[in-house]
C-alpha cells in the first residue's frame, strides 16, 4: 500500500471570476490537500461562496482552471463528473433538503443513486448515517418543513456524508444556529472529519467555529487569497480587511 | 464499471509529462479463499471499490455463507456501507474465528452499537373496500374544508374591501394595475386568436346543416347567441383559469414557501387587501373586457366563414346582428366573466395561500387550482344557463 501523493484534492489556477462587470477574483490560486480543513473569510462580496461554486462546478470560472481530484470537472465526460461528483459532499448553507421528501428519503437519496444497494442496506446505512450526526430515529419519516434549523443542517450534513465522501464543502455550517447548537454542530464536523479522514473546505463568518475546527484559515480579499494559514499567522498580517474582519466579529453574511 | 475511470493509472497532462492522477488507484478490495474454509479479505472494502470490482462483491456474497474462517487483518480501509454489508452478512455478531485489523474493527463496531432497528410501522394493509370508502371520505372532506376556505376567503376581501371604503389612501393602485396589465393586456393576442378560430369552426359547422335547410340567414342567430352568451364567457375563462389562474396560485404559493406571505403579515400588511384583492378585482374588471374582445374576434371569424361559406357578406352579417342577438345576451355575457373571472382568482388565491412549504405540495396545488376554476366554471354556467333561459332569447 503506497502512500497517498502529495496531490491536491482542490487544486484552482489562475482563478477569474467576474459577475457582470465586476472582477471578483483575479488570478487566484488555491489548494486544498487530503485531510486538511481549510477555512475561506472575508468580507461581503469578497467571493467566498462564489469560490465554493466554482469548486463545486456549479459555476464554471471566468478564465483558469479548477481540478478536483486530479481531474477537470468541466469535462464534457458525463459518467467522469458524475464520479468525480459522488467523492465530495456538500452541506448548503439552507440545508437544500429535497422538500417533497421526508428526512429518511433525503438521506438515502444519493445512496439509492447508486442503483446498487438494496433498501435493507440503504435503511441500515439510513440509520448509521443519523446516529452519526445524533438525530433520533424518530425523525426519519418528518418533512424538511417540519424540522428546526439545526435538525435541517444535520439531516443535510448526514445526506452530504451519505457516500463517505473525500472532501466535505460546508457553506456556512453554523449560520441560523444559536451558539449552544452552533457549538455541537462544529464538534460534531470536526469528529467527523476525524474519524472519517475528510477534507473540509468552509465558507464561515463564525470565530466560534473557526476556533472549534482548528483549522487553517485563507482570507480573501483584493480579489485574491490574501494570506493563509493559523488563525494566528492571519491575524499577525498587516492589512486592513484582516484587522476589520478580526476586530469586529462578524455577525452578518456575506 | 464506470467509477473505474476515475482512477486511471496514468494520466496524459496537458504539457505532455506523464504522472501519477491525483489520488492514488486505491488497492481493490480482494478476497482469497484460505486453506480449510477461511476467507481473507484485504485492501480497501468500501462502496466505491465494490462498485468497480463487482465481481468481488459476488464472490463475497456467495463466501459469506459457507466460511468458517475470516482474517481480514490486511483491510487497510472499510467505509459503513461495507461494514454494514458485513455485518448483514455476518447475522449482526462476529464470526467465532477472526482476525482483524484496526480499522475494519472500528467501522464494524460502529455498526455492532446501532440500537437495534425499529420494526418500520407501515399502517396496516386494508381492504379495498375501507380502502375506497376512505379515499371518498378524504375527497368529500377536501372538497368542504376548500369550500370553506373560499368563504372565509370572501369574508376576508368583504373586510378589506370595507377598510378601503373607510381608507381609500391604503387602495393598493400599483399591484392592480400590474395585475390588469398581466391578465388583461397581455392575454389579448390569445383569447383574440383563439375566439377567432373558435367562430371560424363553429360558423363551418353550422353553416353545413343550415345550408341544407335553407336557413341560412340564421347563422347570425346561432352565432351571436352562442358566442355572445354561452360560448366566449367560458372560452375566455378556460384561457384566464390556465394562464392568470396558475400564475397566481404559483406566485402566492411560492411566497408560501419562502415565508414572504408572513414577513408581509409581520410588516403589517394585510396579505388579503394587498395579494388577493388586486388579482380578484383585476380579473373581476378585465374578464368582461376579455369576453368583449374575444367574442369580437370569434363572431369576426365566424362572419368571414359565413361570407366564404354562404356567400353572406360580412356587413350583412353585423347589420342583421342587433336584431337576432336581443342586448339582455349582451349583458348576460358579460356577467358570467365578470363571475367567472371572481371564481378564479378566488380559487386560485385560495390554493395558493394553503400550499405547504414543499415542491409537491406547490405543483398539486397548482393544478388542483386550475382544475376546480375551470370545473367551478362551468358548473356555474351550467346554474346560469338555466335560471336566464327566460332573458334574451
Amino acid at each position: 500500500m503506497t502512500k497517498p501523493l502529495p496531490v491536491p484534492v482542490i487544486d484552482m489556477r489562475g482563478i477569474w471570476s467576474r459577475y457582470r462587470e465586476v472582477i471578483i477574483h483575479k488570478d487566484l490560486d488555491f489548494r486544498v490537500r487530503t485531510g486538511e480543513v481549510v477555512a475561506l473569510v472575508g468580507g461581503s462580496g469578497s467571493g467566498k461562496t462564489t469560490l465554493l461554486r466554482e469548486i463545486l462546478g456549479l459555476l464554471p470560472p471566468y478564465r483558469g482552471n479548477v481540478r478536483l481530484f486530479g481531474h477537470d470537472l468541466q469535462t464534457p465526460d458525463a459518467l467522469l463528473q458524475r464520479d468525480i461528483r459522488r467523492r465530495l459532499g456538500m452541506l448548503f448553507q439552507q440545508g437544500a433538503l429535497f422538500s417533497a421528501l421526508p428526512v429518511f428519503d433525503n438521506i438515502a437519496f444519493p445512496l439509492r443513486e447508486l442503483g446498487f444497494l438494496d433498501e435493507a442496506w440503504i435503511a441500515e446505512l439510513v440509520r448509521l448515517k443519523m446516529t452519526m450526526v445524533e438525530l433520533e430515529p424518530e425523525h426519519a419519516r418528518l418533512m424538511p418543513s417540519e424540522l428546526s434549523g439545526g435538525m435541517i443542517k444535520r439531516v443535510a450534513l448526514a445526506r452530504a456524508l451519505a457516500l463517505e465522501p473525500e472532501l466535505l464543502l460546508l457553506d456556512e455550517p453554523t449560520a441560523g444556529l444559536d451558539p449552544a447548537r452552533s457549538q455541537g454542530f462544529v464538534r460534531l464536523i470536526r469528529a467527523l472529519q476525524q474519524r472519517l479522514n475528510l477534507t473540509v473546505v468552509l465558507v464561515t463568518h463564525d470565530m466560534e467555529t473557526l476556533c472549534g475546527l482548528g483549522c487553517e484559515i485563507a482570507v480573501l480579499a483584493e480579489q485574491r487569497i490574501l494570506t493563509r494559514g493559523s488563525l494566528d499567522t492571519v491575524r499577525a498580517f498587516p492589512h486592513p480587511a484582516i484587522e476589520q474582519f478580526f476586530n469586529l466579529p462578524s455577525t452578518a453574511k456575506g | 464499471m464506470a467509477s473505474g475511470r476515475i482512477y486511471p493509472e496514468t494520466e496524459i497532462r496537458r504539457r505532455g509529462t506523464r504522472r501519477m492522477s491525483a489520488m492514488t488507484p486505491p488497492s481493490c478490495p480482494t478476497l482469497r479463499h484460505a486453506p480449510g474454509g477461511g476467507v481473507a479479505l484485504s485492501g480497501e472494502w468500501t462502496l466505491a471499490g465494490i462498485l468497480r470490482t463487482p465481481a468481488v462483491h459476488l464472490a463475497l456474497l456467495a463466501a459469506a455463507a459457507r466460511a468458517s474462517r475470516w482474517d481480514l487483518s490486511a483491510v487497510t480501509r472499510m467505509d459503513s456501507a461495507l461494514a454494514v454489508l458485513l455485518w448483514r452478512l455476518w447475522a449482526g455478531r462476529f464470526p467465532e474465528e477472526m482476525e482483524i485489523s484496526p480499522a475494519a474493527r472500528a467501522a464494524l463496531e460502529r455498526i455492532a452499537v446501532l440500537p437495534a432497528a425499529e420494526p418500520i410501522s407501515g399502517a396496516g394493509e386494508e381492504s379495498a373496500l375501507i380502502g375506497g370508502l376512505r379515499r371518498m371520505g378524504t375527497f368529500t372532506l377536501g372538497i368542504v374544508h376548500n369550500a370553506l376556505g373560499l368563504i372565509d376567503l370572501l369574508g376576508r376581501l368583504a373586510l378589506a374591501v370595507g377598510f378601503l371604503c373607510r381608507h381609500p389612501k391604503g387602495i393598493p393602485w400599483k399591484e392592480f394595475s400590474a395585475n390588469i396589465y398581466r391578465a388583461g393586456v397581455e392575454a389579448l393576442p390569445v383569447s383574440a386568436l383563439v375566439g377567432f378560430l373558435i367562430g371560424v369552426t363553429i360558423s363551418y359547422l353550422s353553416a353545413l346543416q343550415l345550408k341544407t335547410f335553407g336557413a341560412d340567414i340564421f347563422i347570425v342567430n346561432i352565432l351571436g347567441i352562442g358566442i355572445i352568451r354561452e360560448l366566449g364567457p367560458v372560452l375566455v375563462a378556460v384561457l384566464v383559469a390556465g394562464r392568470s389562474g396558475s400564475a397566481m396560485t404559483a406566485q402566492i404559493g411560492v411566497m408560501r414557501v419562502t415565508e414572504e406571505i408572513d414577513a408581509l403579515a409581520v410588516m403589517g400588511v394585510s396579505v388579503t387587501l394587498r395579494v388577493v384583492l388586486p388579482k380578484v378585482a383585476a380579473l373581476l374588471l378585465v374578464m368582461p373586457l376579455l369576453v368583449v374582445w374575444s367574442c369580437m374576434a370569434a363572431l369576426l371569424g365566424g362572419a368571414l366563414a359565413a361570407w366564404k361559406e354562404l356567400d353572406l357578406s360580412v356587413i350583412y352579417f353585423f347589420s342583421a346582428l342587433p336584431d337576432a342577438v336581443p342586448i339582455a345576451n349582451l349583458w348576460i355575457g358579460l356577467c358570467k366573466g365578470a363571475l367567472f373571472g371572481v371564481l378564479i382568482s378566488l380559487i386560485a388565491c385560495h390554493f395558493g395561500l394553503h400550499v405547504r412549504p414543499n415542491t409537491e405540495s406547490l405543483s398539486r396545488r397548482t393544478t388542483a387550482s386550475v382544475v376546480s376554476a375551470i370545473t367551478l366554471v362551468i358548473i356555474a354556467d351550467a346554474i346560469l344557463a338555466v335560471f336566464t333561459r327566460n332573458f334574451g332569447v
